[in-house]
């Protein structure tokens, strides 16, 4: 558009400088004629003023100092010469000149410069322009970041508007509403001087106004709220508080000394009536001395004040101990401790209870109601908001969608949700590889989103919030969707999917994290070799987290992450096979249903059980951890939601819930599948924590046909 | 609907630029090419805010405001003068005919966006 408007500036200003030619010309007949002096002079106005908008800053410089002059002979001081035509016929050649030359190359300014200096020689002396006046800037936009720096202060403004500030088209309610913008305000009204309805005029403005404001923004954005009126208006503002003032006690001036600084009262009066013994405000008004308007006006400034120092005088020791800096690790200490406190209050807990002695119960209740505070506590303390990672995905959004020519814009929401800290950290990979994704394969070309009836600028929404003990992240992108088929397809050929089955949606999806895969037909420098979902895969389950993928063709792909809040301690299940205790996370956790031998028998050895019409199939713990007891008749199933699928897992017998503290397993133990850590219960015994994804996938390459599964 | 603003100038590339920044901005525009022209259209038409230059041929920035103020449609609208440095006299004399603000040629969109809503309330 600028552009046009530049065409437009240049045509515009062709047409100007040849009207100016003639203008010229025809002025060497008539050296006296006012009009075309004018004439000229309104060319090189316009020329000027519009030059400058348009950036033809040379131009705008070069034309003031014609137009100068011109504006001299257009007021009398200096008459039409033949030297004075040669030289502005040059300046029109010149600014012709300077006009057509492209933007950002050098000009000849030598030929501009004699110009000048010809020109400057033609004015009388006295009248030389003051060097320096060229550039008077136009109104300032206020600075933000300067004025609140600075302190918080009390104004007192009295406004008093011109009578005829109607017809000036100013509304002084909307200057009273600018002052308010500003800060906190109290505003009065004054109505003393309304005449009598006879002598009113209808369009005077006769009320005035006292406006108690408190802001940071100085005395200058104050005034600039008035810049237009305050020639004619009576504008007063007075500095009546400043949290710089020594003075800290709350109390305000008495109502009588406002007065009297605000002129409305003379001291003599005020004396007279403190003689008098009653309420200051009420005499005041009784006797007619002050109109009520006027001392209510005092009094909000009474108020205002006193309110305004009561909050200044709170605020410093609440800001003092707001947040003090801490070394993470001494966090990491805390919470480590309070783990090995979880622990030892849940075998004091179980002591006392097979103790039975009363006295000892309640002391350990107490103790464990404690610990369960100084648990969530202490846990809370390591908690941040993500938008500090949010941030950075902006710059990433920004980055990649130059990189790759689309148009891709990021809208966040609950940047403000708390997470662990080492949470938000592992994240960020996982977070890089999804977003990533949704650019590069999601969101289409403008072109393509074009044709798709979509505008032509993509959108990732990246949002955070809390859900339970967990935190979801969400992924949202307007791109073209997930290809069902072609992953379908994909996976069948890479023998991930069996042809025959028709698989639900989330289980197609979820293909997506398998390692290696993609569907892209070209490698991009950013995705397509399809290493990005099997990180984030890999990402979150070390978070303990769970994925679901929900794809519309053509609308948009959603990615959900679900995280636990904390990874040092979680809710999880305690369960019991044989002698041994395990603990299942409870986050992917659905139900618990019993398990006969009957249903055992009923499925011919296929471990699948029906619930409730739905056949799931398990996996025996026994038989996986090789647990030679004898089973019990009837054994429980876990049922968990693992990345969309629903598994069994066989135990003896659910315990119930438990606060586990996880421990990690050391070095020896570190690659052992299946399992992710240890828990030590009540008793001092220790559980391992099984990890339900793995599992699920050892049991499922076990039996993988092996052509099948050397595709891995 | 937004609010209608009259832009008179007689030079058509401020016009082009004054009336882009206001569209963009929310507001209608309707364009004058000097002060003659946009009297006669606001003698006919109820607008909200009008923005002048001061030097146009035909009548000139001054005169319009005066006739605005003397007009009973337009009557009490905010008025903003387009004035350039040099014009500190024109600026008083403006102001006296009723004028409620003014701005300072060279401006930017954001400074006449500025001016725009302060005057509008």
């Amino acid at each position: 558009m600028m552009e046009e408007a530049i065409a437009t500036y240049r045509e515009e200003a062709g047409e100007l400088l040849a009207e100016l030619e003639t203008s010229l010309l025809d002025l060497e007949e008539t050296p006296d004629d006012s009009d075309l002096i004018n004439r000229v002079f309104r060319a090189m106005h316009t020329i000027k003023g519009s030059g400058a908008m348009f950036g033809f800053d040379e131009i705008a410089a070069f034309t003031h100092e014609v137009e100068t002059v011109f504006d001299m002979v257009r007021n009398g001081k200096m008459t039409v010469t033949k030297r004075l035509l040669d030289l502005t016929l040059k300046s029109r050649d010149h600014i012709l000149y300077l006009l057509n030359s492209p933007v950002g190359e050098d000009i000849d300014r030598a030929a501009g410069d004699e110009i000048i200096v010809g020109l400057r020689q033609l004015v009388p002396h006295d009248d030389l322009p003051q060097k320096g006046s060229d550039v008077i800037p136009a109104i300032e936009l206020p600075e933000l970041s300067e004025d609140e720096l600075a302190q918080e202060c009390t104004w007192r403004i009295r406004f008093r508007p011109a009578p005829n500030i109607l017809m000036c088209g100013t509304n002084p309610i909307s200057l009273i509403n600018e002052l308010r913008s500003l800060g906190t305000a109290h505003v009065v009204a004054q109505f003393d001087e309304i005449p009598l309805l006879d002598e009113l005029a209808g369009e005077n403005c006769y009320i005035y106004w006292d406006i108690i404001l408190t802001t940071s923004r100085g005395e200058d954005a104050i005034r600039d709220v008035f810049i237009f009126v305050e020639d004619d208006c009576d504008i007063r503002i007075e500095l009546i508080d400043s949290s710089g003032l020594i003075d800290r006690e709350q109390g305000y001036k008495k109502l009588g000394d406002i007065l009297v600084e605000r002129g409305d009262l003379s001291p003599v009066e005020m004396q007279k009536v403190l003689l008098l013994q009653k309420r200051f405000g009420e005499i005041l008004v009784e006797q007619g001395i002050v109109t009520p308007e006027k001392v209510q006006s005092a009094l909000v400034e009474q108020q205002h004040v006193k309110s305004v120092r009561k909050e200044r005088s709170e605020a410093p020791q609440q800001e003092a101990a707001a947040s003090i800096r801490v070394p993470a690790e001494r966090l990491d200490q805390l919470i480590n401790l309070v783990g090995e406190m979880v622990t030892v209050q849940a075998h004091l807990s179980q002591v006392s209870l097979a103790g039975g002695d009363s006295t000892y119960i309640a002391i350990s209740e107490e103790v464990e109601r404690l610990t369960n505070e100084l648990r969530d506590t202490a846990l809370n303390i390591r908690m941040l908001p993500i938008g500090s990672t949010f941030s950075k995905f902006k710059r990433l959004v920004r980055d990649l969608s130059q990189e790759l020519g689309k148009e891709i814009e990021m809208e966040t929401f609950g940047a403000e949700t708390e997470l662990d800290k080492t949470v938000i950290e592992k994240l960020n990979d996982p977070l890089v590889h999804i977003i990533r994704n949704s650019i590069d394969h999601g969101i289409e070309s403008p072109e393509a989103r074009k044709a798709a009836g979509k505008s032509s600028v993509g959108t990732v929404y990246l949002g955070a919030e809390h859900s339970g003990d967990s935190v979801l992240i969400t992924i949202r992108d307007d791109g073209a969707g997930l290809d069902r088929d072609a992953i379908r397809a994909k996976a069948i050929e890479r023998g991930l999917l069996s042809a025959n089955i028709d698989a639900s949606d989330r289980e197609i999806y979820a293909q997506i994290f398998a390692p290696g895969f993609s569907t892209a037909a070209k490698v991009t420098s950013v995705s397509g070799r399809g290493v990005g979902m099997d990180v984030v895969k890999r990402g979150i389950d070390g978070l303990r987290g769970s994925i679901g993928v929900d794809s519309v063709r053509g609308s948009g792909t959603t990615i959900t992450l679900k995280i636990p809040l904390t990874l040092a301690i979680i809710d999880s299940l305690l369960v019991k096979i044989g002698k041994d205790h395990f603990v299942l996370p409870l986050a992917a956790v659905e139900e618990c249903v019993e398990l006969t031998r009957e249903d055992i028998k009923n499925s011919h050895g296929r471990n699948l059980a029906n619930v409730r019409g739905a056949i799931i199939p398990y996996i025996s713990l026994r038989e996986h951890f090789a647990i030679g007891d004898q089973c019990p008749e009837i054994e429980q199933i876990v049922i968990a939601d693992i990345h969309g699928t629903k598994v069994g897992f066989v135990v003896d017998n659910v315990v119930g819930e438990h606060q586990t503290v996880i421990k990690s397993l050391g070095k020896m133990y570190r690659d052992v599948k299946g399992v992710s850590g240890a828990t030590i219960l009540g008793d001092g015994t220790v559980a391992l924590i099984l990890d339900m994804g793995m599992l699920l996938h050892m049991v499922e390459q076990l039996e993988q046909p092996p052509c099948a599964g050397g595709a891995r | 609907m937004g609010k209608l603003i009259m832009t008179a100038d007689d030079s058509a590339s401020v016009r082009q630029m004054v009336a882009f920044t206001l569209k963009q901005n929310g507001y209608d525009v309707v364009e004058a090419v000097d002060g003659r022209d946009a009297l006669n259209k606001l003698n006919a038409q109820k607008v909200d805010m009008l923005l002048t230059d001061l030097n146009m041929p035909n009548m000139d920035g001054i005169g319009l405001i005066k006739g605005v103020r003397a007009g009973a449609l337009n009557k009490f609208i905010p008025i903003v003068m387009l004035t350039t440095e040099s014009q500190d006299s024109r600026k008083a004399e403006g102001k006296a005919a009723g004028a409620t603000g003014w701005i300072v040629k060279p401006f930017k969109p954001e400074q006449l966006i500025a001016v725009i809503k302060k005057v509008l309330g």
